[in-house]
């Protein structure tokens, strides 16, 4: 009993605290959000005049359900349609290439594999800004305008993903695949049964980063997608401004956003625990 | 089972030369070791066997029939690696298994095969566990077990106990020991350390600059010696070298002495040297000894001996027989 009252008022002060900043800190941060979804359970005439309501108002469902089944330009449901498979898209492509070319540049020797990596490794340097004009270029070429390949395909491949993969796979000890081979398992079912569960935490790792650059792609799909109906969501926010005299529906903005934000959220939520998970296993 | 044959094998890396041509004969059942010190190509030479290093000329032969050019799993060999390379996400059961799933073996004949090497290694209770979650030694149970349920025809050994405590290594010795010879599997083992080799050996391989120095059994080995490596690399503590004129021999080079050979006496014998320092080990003590030209030398003798006092001068004194003289050539004459 000693013991623990010890324990807690050695703790004590510090504790309340770095408690008080960090609860401070997450009030501030979640201020602009609360504003944000507020906004989406009011009506038009509430936002605009002054001072702007801080408590939730009546508005709640009719606010989201117009906007996820009519929206400004399109429904934001098909927006966030569209924005998933974009994203889930992106998110295994990236995985599945990088872990598979990751794979070949660390355990073949082949002609050029240094030249491959330095290759990959150049890619870093070039963001999708850079080389937006010629890859427009490419997928009208192709007819994949306003098409869920045209979305996907310019922004799978990933020197990022890749590298990390190839750092990992590097510290796999050389016997395990050693043993491997001696067991008789084929360079891919050593992938398969081996190195595939082994990177089961990196794997989770960039499926939540993966996912939210995917989600949060913005300048591409804006380039690319001209019908609403393939509108994804992140740019769909934006094509609901009112250009000209029209009036701006805040209330649908606020909710369409407020909707953005929950797929990631999920993501990481439900991400974070195998990641944790992974961390606490660790096997090394 | 098989025999187990290398002819002439020899390694290169480039322009190095790693094996300089080696040739064993091992016999069904045998179990050799393959001793040497870091870096005399004793690894390379296993890993070649395993399959997991090309060879660069000479040939291997398990059980008759030729497997240079043959994948680690169609030469029928299980190997036990240093560091056990068990698979991290894997039960005990899985690690064990893999290697059969791998060959699509029935399951019920795998958990037959399972069963009966957890039961010979104790490590039923752990069937369900990771390796993470095992000791050092049940770890090297599991990749023991890996090797037996597959039948092998050759067990290959890389240093499998170079990673375990003292007291550990002892244990499992022996365990790998009785193990070997309930199973009368082929087995090669390559280790540093010369207890394990001259305890565990049937033959032993003395391994020095990617040359067999000496082939035989341990006792053979340590008893006679062929080269001036050899004398010195087995035996711990190791044997006393001087040069040959020193002693009043007038061929060779240098001359061996073992520790124990040597006995000390306050009247004049051969040499006379100054103790340094004694060390009591109980059952044995090591006496050092400086000569007056400064070289040490180790007598080993009787605990029950009184202890010398450091710098009181004494005589060696040895039986002929109990000089080993070498050549130029470190080749013993």
């Amino acid at each position: 009993m000693s013991d623990q009252r010890g324990m807690v008022q050695r703790r004590g002060l510090g504790h309340w605290f770095t408690h008080l900043g960090l609860i401070i800190g997450v009030l501030f941060i979640f201020f602009p959000i609360w504003l944000a979804f507020v906004a989406s359970t009011v009506t038009q005439p509430e936002i605009v005049r002054p001072p702007m309501p801080l408590l939730p108002g009546g508005h709640f469902i009719e606010n989201y359900s117009k906007a996820l089944f009519s929206g400004v330009n399109a429904p934001v449901a098909s927006m966030m349609l569209n924005s998933l498979i974009m994203a889930l898209g992106i998110t295994i492509g990236k995985i599945v290439i990088s872990l598979t070319s990751a794979f070949a540049i660390v355990y073949f020797r082949f002609p050029g594999r240094t030249v491959f990596f330095w290759l990959i490794f150049l890619t870093l340097m070039l963001p999708v800004e850079v080389r937006i004009v010629p890859t427009y270029e490419v997928i009208a070429n192709f007819g994949m305008l306003n098409s869920y390949s045209g979305l996907i395909f310019p922004l799978i491949a990933s020197a990022t993903a890749t590298f990390l993969f190839r750092q990992f796979f590097l510290t796999v000890p050389d016997e395990l695949t050693e043993a491997a081979r001696v067991d008789g398992a084929s360079p891919m079912q050593f992938f398969w049964h081996i190195l595939l569960p082994m990177s089961r935490t990196n794997i989770a790792a960039l499926f939540v980063i993966l996912f939210i650059y995917g989600w949060n792609q913005y300048l591409w799909p804006l380039l690319i997608t001209t019908d609403p109906s393939m509108n994804t969501i992140v740019m769909g926010i934006k094509q609901m401004f009112p250009s000209g005299d029209d009036l701006a529906d805040w209330p649908v903005i606020m909710a369409t956003s407020i909707l953005a934000m929950v797929p990631p959220v999920i993501v990481v939520i439900s991400m974070q625990k195998l990641f944790i998970r992974g961390l606490v296993d660790s096997e090394k | 089972m098989a025999t187990l044959t290398l002819d002439n094998v020899r390694k290169s890396f480039g322009a190095t030369d790693v094996i300089h041509g080696v040739n064993i004969d091992v016999a069904d059942g045998e179990f050799i070791v393959i001793v040497g010190p870091s870096g005399c190509g004793k690894s390379t030479l296993l890993r070649m066997v395993a399959g997991l290093e090309g060879i660069t000329s000479g040939e291997i032969r398990i059980g008759d029939k030729r497997v240079n050019e043959a994948e680690p799993m169609e030469r029928n060999i299980a190997m036990v690696f240093q560091n056990y390379a068990l698979y991290p996400h894997m039960s005990v059961f899985d690690n064990m298994a893999y290697g059969l799933k791998i060959a699509k073996t029935p399951k019920d004949e795998i958990a037959a095969r399972v069963a009966v090497a957890a039961k010979l290694l104790q490590l039923e209770p752990y069937l369900d566990r990771k390796p993470r979650e095992l000791s050092g030694g049940q770890r090297q149970r599991v990749a023991m077990g890996r090797a037996i349920v597959r039948k092998p025809a050759v067990f290959l050994f890389d240093e499998p106990l170079s990673n375990l405590d003292a007291k550990l290594r002892v244990q499992m010795r022996l365990e790998i020991k009785q193990l070997q010879r309930e199973l009368g599997v082929t087995s090669l083992y390559v280790t540093h350390d010369q207890v394990e080799a001259m305890t565990l050996a049937d033959r032993m391989i003395v391994m020095n600059a990617g040359k067999a120095d000496q082939i035989g059994k341990p006792l053979e080995v340590y008893e006679n010696p062929q080269t001036e490596f050899v004398a010195g690399f087995i035996g711990s503590p190791a044997t006393n070298f001087m040069p040959a004129g020193s002693v009043g021999v007038n061929v060779g080079k240098t001359v061996g002495i073992r520790p124990e050979h040597i006995q000390l006496t306050d009247s004049p014998t051969r040499l006379q040297a100054r103790v340094a320092y004694c060390e009591a080990l109980g059952a044995e003590t090591l006496v050092h000894l400086r000569l007056p030209h400064g070289q040490l030398i180790t007598v080993r003798q009787g605990g029950h001996l009184p202890l010398p006092s450091e710098g009181t001068d004494l005589w060696l004194g040895w039986h002929d027989a109990a000089m080993m003289v070498f050549g130029e050539d470190g080749k013993r004459i």
